[in-house]
């Protein structure tokens, strides 16, 4: 089966080429040389997809070294995102696949993340548990076999890479905020301030990252902080007390959850799944419980077509090509439950 | 205009519920404060008295957060826009006409095309725990 893969549910606009489950080709918009596409590339605007998806789509053929008349089936996420967004790959997939006349699969962009730790070297074994943290999400979920999950936990309020955004606003690091705070952290004391770590009692497996938020800020009004003029190893020791809190919650929920579970196998996914403090302690927290935590690199991380051509490979595998050119946004779609 | 204070996030939450009772399809409030003000807690509390299903969490990243309850709730935050044509392209209008309740976050940012008749809503840290919450009206809704 040749797939192509097509993500346009948000900032990025991707496409990807599968065969028979292997990647072929990923291109992602963010990416793109400039110049090469007339100037600046829009970043949000869901007009900016619609002038991006052609070339997009073209640039994944070429790299792969794949004709459009080789490509017989075609993959789409259909949410959740923006409404505006995701009707721009949609409407490009269904029209592509009518053309040819191949079927279409929508693909559900959560189920996406899931699913990108198969893409490349260490896979995670069925069952596992899946740890979605990004700008969008936090989500816990429980993969009991390829299409079978259950939503454990999600974040009540902020998410998690949403709290590394607005805390590097406060400092006045700049955007993203979750690099820059990486590598502050990696130079502080985590024990310098103790942030507060919500919901950490009893069984749940809900995240809340907004009081975070709000106790660094109150700890800069407290401090008289002044981002023109900051103490470097005050901006250090915060960076990493704010870290250590964060990934204190992340790893405690994930680890609860394979406990529960009795999973073998943890996949992290998500834009934070490139912090290296993330990384580092959940790979020890795991170890200790004889399980193993699987972190796709950053690429298959951040949103891309790569993860929404896997997933829809298994759920070729799972239940054949399932959608039909019926096919719209569903911008609130949620996890699906299948037991 | 109304001010409340709130001392606590579900007091937050209770201001929100209790202020949806002037809302109905087609209204739009304007949510204006700073980072932590609480305006994801005040939305919670709006979308609970629309009966609400899903987990109502913060919409910086996804801009649109769309709930379905007794009414269609549009959760919408401007915060990684930059200019008024992003907002239009993200289909703002189409929202405002979605037959829903419209709640922006950031609305400062729609100088010009922010709706003539309209809720807003100001939320002001005054310490830990406590806010300070304005409402009042614009146009026809006053």
């Amino acid at each position: 089966m040749n797939l192509l893969a097509i993500e346009s549910s948000c900032d990025e606009c991707s496409a990807a080429v599968l065969k028979d489950g292997e990647l072929k080709s990923v291109v992602i918009s963010s990416q793109l040389i400039h110049s090469e596409y007339g100037g600046v590339v829009p970043e949000l605007a869901s007009r900016a997809h619609m002038e991006l998806i052609v070339p997009v789509v073209e640039e994944s053929l070429k790299k792969a070294s794949f004709s459009k008349e080789e490509i017989d089936s075609v993959a789409v996420t259909y949410g959740p995102g923006l409404a505006g967004s995701l009707i721009v790959g949609i409407s490009f997939a269904k029209a592509f696949a009518a053309s040819r006349g191949i079927p279409v699969v929508g693909v559900n962009h959560m189920e996406g993340h899931l699913y990108s730790a198969f893409l490349e070297g260490d896979k995670p074994e069925f069952p596992f548990i899946a740890l979605v943290v990004s700008g969008g999400h936090s989500m816990l979920i429980h993969v009991k076999e390829p299409y079978s999950h259950e939503l454990l936990g999600q974040t009540r309020d902020d998410a998690a890479g949403e709290a590394f955004d607005k805390v590097a606003k406060l400092l006045g690091l700049g955007y993203p905020g979750g690099p820059v705070i990486d590598k502050l952290a990696a130079e502080g004391n985590p024990k310098a301030f103790n942030f507060p770590r919500a919901f950490m009692n009893g069984e749940s497996f809900e995240f809340s990252f907004s009081g975070i938020k709000t106790s660094v800020l109150y700890l800069l009004k407290e401090l008289k902080y002044d981002p023109e003029n900051r103490d470097d190893k005050l901006v250090r020791d915060i960076c990493a007390s704010f870290q250590a809190a964060v990934i204190d919650v992340l790893v405690a929920k994930t680890i609860a959850a394979a406990g529960k579970f009795r999973v073998k196998s943890i996949a992290v996914a998500g834009g934070v799944a490139a912090n290296k403090g993330l990384r580092t302690a959940l790979q020890a927290a795991a170890q200790t419980m004889g399980a193993k935590a699987v972190f796709p690199r950053p690429l298959y991380c951040t949103d891309n077509a790569a993860m929404i051509g896997i997933a829809a490979h298994f759920k070729y595998l799972k239940f054949g090509m399932a959608s039909d050119l019926t096919l719209k946004p569903i911008p609130n779609l949620p996890l699906s439950f299948l037991n | 205009m109304e001010t409340f204070i709130s001392k606590s996030e579900s007091d937050t939450v209770r201001y929100g519920r209790e202020f949806a009772r002037r809302l109905g399809p087609g209204s739009f409030v304007g949510l204006y404060g700073n980072l932590g003000a609480g305006k994801t807690h005040f939305v919670k509390g709006v979308c609970e008295a629309f009966d609400v299903s899903e987990v109502v969490n913060s919409p910086t990243f996804t801009i649109v957060n769309e709930y379905h309850g007794k009414l269609p709730v549009f959760h919408i935050d401007l915060y990684r826009m930059k200019n008024i044509e992003e907002i239009l392209d993200i289909g703002f209008d189409e929202y405002l006409e979605g037959g829903g309740v419209c709640l922006v976050e950031w609305a400062e940012k729609l100088d010009g095309i922010l709706p003539a008749n309209r809720f807003e809503v100001r939320m002001t840290l005054i310490d830990d725990a406590t806010r300070e919450i304005t409402i009042s009206t614009e146009g026809s809704e006053g």
